[in-house]
């Protein structure tokens, strides 16, 4: 065997001279194939490295071609050679090209332009039917807080935080109230900013919980939205109760069109993947938790940017913006853009240009 | 095809072999990778939140340096701009971080890169943008929103010790949720269906005794018979290759009166490579030949005839 091995080192008329460094079969397999290797090498540590555009087209081109052959050169080598230095670079190779043609085709900046393009709305009209749940949870929570307030101004206090009320409370005398819905006061302006920042991380918070609690079946989220629109009811009844409640929904709805259909859609989200999780269809489990969480994913990096908005507005828009009317119209313009973004956007591009992996309808 | 015994028995590098998965590819073969164990992603994690400061520390001192400059009231209305915007930039900058380096082509932040691990798909499917805008949201809720939570109510004065219990803890189950799962999967991994991996790189390596090294030899003409090659199988093989790649001349003289001893050959002396490379090539051309009519020999202790 070993003779007959050792004998030829030549085959086919193949540069014999590079064969004739090689003695076993697998030797000679792999002095055949080196070149295409090492070119696959050099693409893969260009593009590693970042430099892309040192890449020739060709180079390019050959590619995904380089890395198929690559991958069956491995298993072949698997079976047919036992050099473990050869296998254990191949098996390297193949993974690190494995990794930068299955990666991520995309930069942040891309993904960006193509998320804002329609990418998101899509994500969002895909959850449409949490969605709506979200908005009847949001409305009976309203409605809830407002009444149990009405019956018993007790519940105000077991409801609203301390130091969320600042003043707010039922039976306050309303100039007070008023007070805390007009501008920027002398002196008051860096509280403002600062209360302005604490309820954006508040808010934040309070969306990224929405969407972090889907885990538990989606029950956290329900109750946490529950709880925030009680919330919001049980104020609202407060400055009804002083004839101020065109004046706070002014004041309320110039940011909060945005920062509170940015906690629906959160909720919503966080809804998806515990509705995913409780009913997976015919996925698995883990599959149908790992579809829904990227879905959600996408619908939550718009939250964050809607709930930045909605703070940038919250910090001063509402400070400069003291009239009730022009709130009205910035709160209420602002909602009307958002649903025709959400319904329209990316319509007709359809999957294509995606992974089909963030698409879930 | 992909996954036999001789595979599951190469040396791992050092890693653990609980943590060795076989990750099939859409061509449907299987490429050996190794899950980055606890202390890796750890040692990552503070890598990252360590660059993540130090960047904030330079936008502070830079700030601070406009507000002196520039006589700014930190308490006027640009003061308080600069406030809210720096809280802004703060979530952006952190969350952006993570985002851009795994985005890219190397799918591992700065700290990542210096312990040597990335992120990938667990299926072995594509590594979607989703996925990685998933697993690093979800980080968001398991580290800083309970930190800032506890820090910032620490600093306003009136968090209660529950409170801190509370952050800890929340921030504790997350932590540990790593050491519960085989995959070593944070929740960010689950939901988004990624994990953490060793992204290795081997250097091509040269032949292993090919036909010009020793023809340099002095003397090329050990020829061993069948029943002298049937002695070792392909883990003796590999053990073999690792020393004639080391090229220590203390190893191979070992190893030469290792093979001498166990053929019954009187152990000479000044040939010891030449003889290594010689048995190599032949051992190596006995099993390979064996191996095409699919007769493989793990080890020395494995008779199948």
């Amino acid at each position: 065997m070993s003779q007959a091995e050792t004998a030829s080192t030549t085959i086919g008329g193949i540069d014999t001279s590079v064969m004739s460094n090689a003695i076993l079969r697998s030797d000679r397999f792999r002095v055949e194939r080196e070149a295409e290797w090492q070119r696959l090498d050099t693409i893969i540590t260009h593009i590693e490295k970042g430099r892309t555009r040192r890449i020739s087209d060709e180079d390019a081109m050959a590619l995904p071609t380089l890395y198929r052959k690559t991958v069956s050169a491995l298993s072949i080598a698997r079976e047919s050679s036992l050099d473990d230095g050869l296998v254990t670079y191949l098996e390297s190779l193949t993974l690190r090209a494995y990794y930068q043609v299955y990666g991520t085709r995309t930069s942040l900046g891309r993904w960006l332009s193509e998320f804002i393009g329609g990418g998101w709305s899509r994500a969002i009209r895909a959850i449409q039917l949490e969605i709506w749940i979200m908005v009847a949870i949001m409305i009976a929570g309203s409605v809830v807080g407002y009444v149990l307030v009405d019956q018993n101004s007790d519940w105000y206090f077991a409801l609203v935080p301390g130091e969320m009320s600042g003043g707010r409370v039922p039976g306050a005398d309303p100039a007070i109230l008023k007070e805390t819905l007009g501008g920027v006061e002398e002196g008051s302006e860096d509280g403002l900013s600062v209360f302005a920042a604490s309820l954006f991380s508040n808010n934040a918070g309070v969306g990224i919980f929405a969407f972090a609690l889907g885990f538990a079946f989606g029950i956290p989220t329900i109750l946490l939205e529950i709880y925030n629109f009680t919330l919001l009811g049980a104020m609202t009844w407060v400055f009804v109760d002083a004839d101020l409640g065109v004046e706070f929904i002014g004041w309320l709805s110039i940011h909060g069109t945005t920062e509170l259909l940015a906690i629906l859609l959160a909720g919503a989200a966080g809804l998806h993947i515990g509705r995913s999780m409780a009913f997976p269809g015919q996925l698995t489990h883990m599959a149908a938790l790992q579809k829904a969480g990227t879905q959600g994913a996408l619908v939550m990096t718009g939250v964050v940017v809607m709930l930045i908005m909605a703070a940038v507005l919250e910090g001063f828009g509402r400070q400069l913006i003291t009239g009730t009317v022009a709130r009205y119209a910035i709160g209420y313009g602002l909602l009307l853009f958002w649903i025709v973004y959400f319904v329209f956007a990316g319509r007709g591009k359809g999957s294509a240009q995606d992974d089909g992996n963030s698409d879930g309808v | 095809m992909a996954c036999n015994a001789s595979q599951s028995r190469r040396p791992n590098g050092g890693y653990s072999p609980k943590l060795h998965r076989l990750m099939v590819t859409p061509e449907g073969v299987g490429l050996n990778i190794h899950i980055a164990s606890a202390g890796a992603r750890a040692g990552a994690v503070v890598l990252d939140l360590v660059f993540i400061i130090l960047i904030m520390l330079v936008y502070g001192i830079l700030l601070g340096i406009i507000i002196s400059n520039f006589n700014i009231d930190e308490n006027g209305s640009f003061g308080s701009f600069l406030l809210v915007f720096s809280i802004i930039f703060w979530f952006v900058l952190r969350n952006a971080y993570f985002l851009f380096f795994e985005l890219g082509s190397k799918s591992a932040t700065w700290g990542k890169r210096i312990l040597g691990i990335r992120v990938a798909s667990r299926n072995g499917g594509r590594l979607t943008k989703e996925s990685i805008i998933a697993r690093n949201l979800v980080r968001e809720i398991e580290l800083f929103l309970p930190l800032t939570y506890v820090i910032s109510t620490s600093v306003q004065g009136d968090i209660s010790n529950y409170a801190v219990l509370a952050g800890a803890i929340w921030v504790a189950i997350f932590l540990f949720f790593p050491f519960f799962n085989k995959d070593r999967l944070r929740c960010g991994d689950l939901v988004a269906g990624t994990w953490v991996v060793h992204a290795e790189k081997a250097k091509m390596t040269d032949i292993v005794a090919s036909s010009e090294s020793m023809t340099s030899q002095i003397s090329t003409d050990y020829q061993f018979s069948d029943a002298e090659l049937d002695i070792y199988g392909e883990y003796e093989l590999k053990t073999l290759e690792k020393v004639l790649r080391e090229d220590n001349a203390d190893a191979e003289r070992a190893v030469y009166e290792a093979i001498c001893n166990k053929l019954g050959w009187m152990p000479g002396g000044g040939d010891e490579r030449a003889f290594l490379e010689n048995y190599y090539t032949q051992l190596r051309a006995r099993l390979e030949g064996g191996m095409r009519f699919g007769k493989r020999r793990a080890d020395k202790f494995d008779r199948q005839d």
